[in-house]
């Protein structure tokens, strides 16, 4: 390919521009706007440009904006929870799920790479729950979720809680329709978590700090964690929980409520 | 690597634009990827060389636009130039900014024939 104009012809240096089929001299002293029998081997100066000016995500936020009227129709407060794996996720939800039912519909999206344990763990709790593989995919986008949403049922002026794939970067950029996302970062992942993945913690409306229980055994500062965070995101609330004890949890609970009674409102 | 999922998205508006458009060969796509998208642009090109292939997109040069970032500074009340999530505001030394622009992701135009 030509390195100058990039058209098909072989690579010329600058000097031989226009490919002549010639190698004698001569000056180039006529104009090209009147029709001439000539036999120089023009390029193909057919390109033109077409103006596209549209968002790569398009498609994308066409779903989740379906799926926002579809919860802001049911009353449903959608929460998009992510972590890096490991962070408490599934073990948080089932806490909550426990806790929370019987007082208002529920239903749980489970995103992972492969395996359905993650909603064999959630139906336990008796919430309904599907499972949804992304196969190679590092994330959940707004179809998958406009797909489940036909096969789970919308828990109006309830709690749908969809538990993304556990990864600290590429559910950052998808929008699903939740009214919020909610990043989880436990403390023995280390404080500079929000400087390393800033995106997520931008794009979260809610901090919670895990496992704090284990605080006692660990060289670990979440007053750092949560200047960090801050730093990334000064509107963002930051909570303090242990799954495991309880700790912390009826913050957590009363977030959800706040939320949920002010999807109910609108 | 969601640069592939996003790859995908560009071909496919190609592909749409292609029927529309009526060409059948895409020199060069120009995109408009802000400083605080969540984009890396060398993983991007990567994907895309990746995905296109076998598709009318094959081949075709991304041409990768970076407008950097602006905030608006509660504290400053005026805009500011950030070039990182996490970063102050490059006059007061603050964190309390609003992110207002160079987060978009945006095909621009194709150069066809």
């Amino acid at each position: 390919m030509c390195g100058v104009c990039g058209c098909g012809q072989a690579d010329s240096a600058l000097g031989e521009h226009h490919h002549h089929d010639h190698d004698r001299p001569h000056g180039h002293d006529h104009g090209h706007d009147h029709a001439h029998p000539h036999d120089h081997d023009h390029h193909d100066h057919q390109a033109r440009i077409v103006h596209v000016e549209r968002d790569i995500l398009e498609k994308n936020d066409r779903f989740a904006a379906a799926n926002r009227r579809l919860f802001a129709a049911t009353r449903t407060l959608a929460l998009n929870l992510v972590s890096s794996p490991g962070a408490g996720k599934t073990a948080l939800l089932v806490r909550t799920l426990n806790e929370l039912r019987g007082k208002q519909p529920l239903a749980v999206i489970e995103g992972d790479q492969q395996t359905t344990l993650d909603a064999d763990r959630i139906r336990a709790t008796g919430v309904p729950a599907l499972q949804i593989n992304t196969g190679k995919m590092c994330h959940l986008d707004a179809g998958m979720i406009s797909d489940a949403l036909g096969q789970v049922p919308v828990p109006a002026r309830g709690v749908l809680f969809v538990e993304n794939v556990g990864n600290l970067v590429c559910p950052a950029g998808f929008d699903l329709g939740e009214a919020a996302k909610v990043v989880l970062v436990s403390v023995t992942e280390g404080e500079d978590k929000p400087l390393k993945y800033p995106d997520m913690f931008h794009a979260s409306r809610l901090v919670l700090i895990t496992k704090v229980d284990l605080l006692p055994h660990l060289d670990f500062d979440v007053q750092v964690l949560e200047e960090n965070a801050r730093r990334v995101n000064p509107g963002a609330q930051v909570l303090r929980v242990s799954t495991r004890t309880g700790e912390g949890l009826d913050a957590w609970y009363a977030w959800i409520e706040t939320h949920r009674c002010e999807v109910e409102a609108s | 690597m969601h640069e592939m999922a996003l790859a995908q998205s560009i071909v496919e508006l190609v592909q749409e634009h292609a029927t529309r458009d009526t060409f059948t060969h895409v020199r060069t796509i120009r995109l408009s990827i802000g400083a605080l998208s969540h984009v890396d642009p060398r993983a991007l090109d990567f994907g895309f060389d990746v995905i296109a292939k076998g598709t009318i997109a094959e081949g075709a040069r991304l041409a990768i636009e970076r407008p950097g970032g602006t905030g608006f500074c509660i504290d400053c009340c005026k805009s500011v130039a950030i070039a990182a999530y996490g970063e102050p505001c490059p006059t007061c030394g603050g964190h309390q900014w609003m992110l207002v622009g160079g987060d978009e992701m945006r095909v621009v135009d194709l150069e066809v024939d």
